[in-house]
């Protein structure tokens, strides 16, 4: 190839790049529309599929108990599995939320991860306690197991112990009107 | 009645848009004067046509008329007239008004000062300017009229977000579009030159005056945005490399590399294929930022409301300008020949690297954002990328942009001596290296804001030492006076530009070295943080127009003698059930105190407290920075007209 028309090729590389940038927001906007493809932050492994069973310990020093390993398996009502930490700043955010949804009767299943219990007993002395039942994933196995992409992240299960819906990060009031109530309704 | 008049006003500004589009270019082709001539009119019947439309919304806006689908979504009667107002462009509809009217400006303005271009250059941008605006006025339209009726009248408005309840954000947004519209300009003077196949110092000349405004508005836009995150989010950050904001980041470096380039154009005819890539890319980002806010494929905090159907629509608008421009670039740019030859070490050398950094840092933003929407899409893999990936690509960029900051402007066109470059710089680099290792020494481990500390203050004396140099303060200071009133104000404007980027990186340095502390204390008990004491006083209820709040009292005191009372609160908006952390902040310049009030449990309230030295000089560094663009643009010859048109009286004289 001569030097003039390699140089011809290369002002044609913008044009090519667009038109594949073009062909996957197309893909992404036909995918919003079928749901193949949703931007929140959904892991597409676990949605639909029977939670992962968690054999973990109750957290010392907190009078909320621990849940058997097949608590999640069929649970009979909608409950929400809740991954949080004392150490996390946006667990504060998101916390009276979760105090908010238990008042309304949500049943709401915490795993504290990777916190010394000590902590995480006087966080939820502090911004109230709204689990059903609490575990210690001290080791952050059983994050891994949920393909964890940070705390705070939660799922809800539906009556028959399947994954419905991921949220990673602090659920906002907004959340709940438009994400989680419609869900809780549908599955209750 | 107003509203079915403003709806009017759009469907008549698309028509004139079309006619703006087609006939001055056809007149172009054809050497019509009488077709060319009918650009600027038709341009200034956009402006006014639009100008009408924007007043009709924020007519409905202020009265509250509620028989307005929009303002009953996103307005209420209680709120305060400001927001009322900015509410009519804090929205996804209204907003795209206001987007086509500063358009329309823009479009008057090549019309109204562009009587020196040559004919068919301004009829050719003005057809282009006409195409884009009618392609957005056929959106707002088709998917997004602002005036849609609802009937029967709804008792009153849904409310506004009350984070967004704010004159930071009221502002924010028509600085933004002001920088992103403008990269428009750039992007039709860059497709008119494809079509005629010319592009010489005239063109550069004239497309650096609105590549220099653009990028300006842009720098204040985006300071004005993340001050808001700083002070409204309560987080304590002030850039989270969130998708959104990156948006609006991309445009900018395309903006910057631009207007340097540009520089080139002009005075050396060099960079010519290189400068009209940019400008197109300029505007690609601002089309690719509005797409990926507003068709909802991304997650932010910042997004629009979500409609795939709108998302389809901007993607055709966006394939189209696109496909258009690069595909008529591909065809046309070989016919542009380059002129000027230089050396590596030029002045015109560092320029390029300048482009080429540039360019790097915005295609790793760029793919940092986009990359986790197409490992979704194809890998169907979850992938979040974050602050690490941008610290750990971007830094390693920005140190040589920095290093060819300072020098770049000390180095003479075509060919440089890399001596007498060092020999102004000597000094500079010094106190450089003096200030990495000091603050290296005092504050131990992090390397980053010791280096950030060095970086910033070899900007800020760089540019003294150019501005020095340039009116020959050290060799002969008794005429320096005279010469720094002599010295062009696209000198001054450089210099004070660098030098307030120098100051932006000084306050990230120092934000590098901040401290925070989560706590709850009861009223009377005290904490102490950055050499300071933080002691809550008490905590009670105040009730504002649309709002009820829990407003802390902190008193802060360093070592027992006052410095400030900060009033953190929690407040409640009823009518939206949504609540926001007003965040107190004091100044003292040297570091910002910063508290944020939390929940309250047992009589303890939990407190957030943060030390931030140097955090506002990040926003002050980006208004320096807008301000040395103004400079640079209030140079006489950015006014491409006042030499040829002092000519021509002397001529006739």
């Amino acid at each position: 190839m001569s030097a003039s028309t390699s140089r011809r090729a290369l002002l044609w590389a913008p044009l090519g790049l667009a038109a594949a940038g073009g062909v996957g927001f197309w893909a992404m906007l036909r995918g919003m529309k079928d749901g193949s493809y949703d931007p929140r932050g959904v892991p597409s492994a676990l949605l639909g599929k029977p939670a992962p069973a968690l054999t973990l310990p109750a957290v010392e020093g907190v009078d909320t108990p621990g849940f058997a390993p097949d608590a999640l398996a069929s649970p009979g009502s909608p409950v929400l599995v809740n991954f949080w930490a004392s150490w996390c700043v946006p667990c504060v955010v998101e916390h009276p939320q979760l105090v908010a949804l238990q008042r309304r009767g949500v049943r709401i299943l915490g795993v504290n991860y990777k916190d010394r219990p000590a902590e995480a007993a006087k966080f939820l002395a502090r911004h109230g306690n709204p689990f059903a039942g609490l575990v210690a994933d001290a080791d952050g196995r059983a994050g891994i197991e949920y393909g964890l992409y940070g705390v705070p992240e939660t799922y809800l299960l539906d009556g028959g112990g399947i994954i419905r819906w991921r949220w990673a990060g602090p659920m906002t009031p907004d959340t709940l009107s438009a994400e989680l109530d419609p869900l809780l309704r549908r599955h209750a | 009645m107003i509203p079915e008049l403003g709806h009017f006003a759009l469907a008549l500004a698309l028509a004139l848009s079309l006619a703006q589009a087609v006939l001055p270019l056809i007149g172009a082709q054809r050497r019509d004067a009488r077709l060319m001539a009918a650009g600027p009119g038709l341009a200034i019947g956009v402006l006014v046509a639009v100008g009408a439309a924007f007043a009709a919304l924020l007519r409905s806006f202020a009265v509250n008329d509620t028989t307005v689908s929009n303002v009953v979504q996103n307005s209420h009667s209680a709120k305060p007239m400001l927001y009322k107002l900015a509410g009519a462009w804090g929205n996804h509809e209204g907003s795209m008004v206001l987007w086509v009217l500063i358009l329309a400006l823009c479009g008057a303005a090549v019309a109204g000062f562009g009587r020196n271009l040559p004919s068919g250059l301004r009829a050719r941008v003005l057809a282009v300017l006409g195409m884009i605006g009618a392609g957005f006025l056929a959106f707002v339209l088709a998917t997004s009229n602002p005036f849609l009726r609802v009937w029967p009248p709804a008792v009153d408005g849904q409310g506004l977000n009350p984070v967004l309840q704010d004159p930071g954000l009221a502002f924010h947004p028509p600085l933004l579009y002001l920088g992103y519209v403008g990269t428009a300009v750039t992007f039709a003077f860059a497709i008119a030159a494809l079509i005629e196949g010319r592009v010489d110092a005239a063109w550069g000349r004239w497309v650096r005056p609105w590549a220099l405004a653009s990028w300006s508005f842009l720098t204040l836009g985006i300071a004005l945005g993340s001050w808001w995150a700083y002070y409204e989010l309560g987080w304590g950050g002030y850039w989270f490399w969130d998708p959104v904001e990156n948006a609006s980041l991309l445009p900018w470096l395309a903006g910057c590399a631009l207007l340097h380039s540009a520089i080139v154009v002009e005075k050396r005819e060099a960079l010519k294929t290189w400068s009209v890539l940019l400008a197109i890319l300029a505007f690609s980002m601002s089309l690719l930022g509005t797409f990926l806010v507003r068709s909802g494929v991304l997650n932010s905090v910042h997004a629009f409301a979500n409609d795939p159907e709108r998302g389809v629509f901007i993607l055709a608008l966006l394939v189209i300008t696109m496909g258009g421009a690069f595909a008529l670039f591909a065809w046309r740019a070989p016919s542009l020949a380059p002129t000027g030859l230089f050396a590596p070490l030029s002045r015109e050398g560092a320029l390029v690297l300048n482009n080429l950094l540039l360019c790097t840092i915005a295609a790793v933003v760029l793919a940092g954002t986009l990359y986790p929407m197409f490992a979704d899409l194809m890998l169907r893999a979850k992938i979040s990328v974050g602050p690490p990936f941008y610290q750990a690509t971007v830094f390693p960029l920005a140190l040589p942009l920095i290093l060819a900051m300072a020098a770049g402007p000390l180095m003479a066109w075509k060919r440089a001596k890399p001596w007498p470059v060092l020999q102004r710089l000597w000094w500079v680099a010094a106190i450089s290296f003096g200030a990495i290792a000091l603050v290296w020494l005092v504050q131990g481990k992090p390397v980053l804001p010791a280096l950030g500390f060095g970086a910033a203050l070899w900007l800020i004396l760089g540019a003294l030492a150019d501005v020095a140099e340039r009116i020959a303060l050290f060799s002969r200071p008794r005429a320096a006076l005279a010469r720094a009133r002599g010295l062009p104000r696209a000198a001054w404007g450089g210099a004070v530009a660098h030098a307030g980027f120098g100051i932006t990186l000084l306050g990230m340095a120092g934000m590098g070295l901040a401290t925070e502390r989560l706590t709850a204390v009861s009223p009377g008990e005290s904490v102490s943080l950055g050499g300071y004491e933080w002691r809550l006083e008490g905590v009670r209820d105040v009730t504002g127009p649309n709002w009820t709040s829990r407003r802390a009292t902190v008193t802060v005191t360093r070592d027992g003698a006052p410095v400030t009372v900060l009033e953190p609160e929690k407040r409640n908006f009823a009518l939206s059930r949504q609540s926001t952390t007003e965040a107190a902040i004091h100044t003292t310049w040297a570091s910002d105190l910063y508290a944020v009030m939390g929940e309250e449990e047992g009589g303890r309230a939990t407190l957030r407290l943060h030390h931030n030295p140097l955090a506002p000089w990040i926003w002050l560094g980006g208004a320096f920075m807008a301000l040395g663009g103004a400079l640079s643009l209030s140079d006489r010859r950015a006014r491409v007209g006042a030499p040829a048109r002092r000519s021509a009286e002397a001529a006739r004289a």
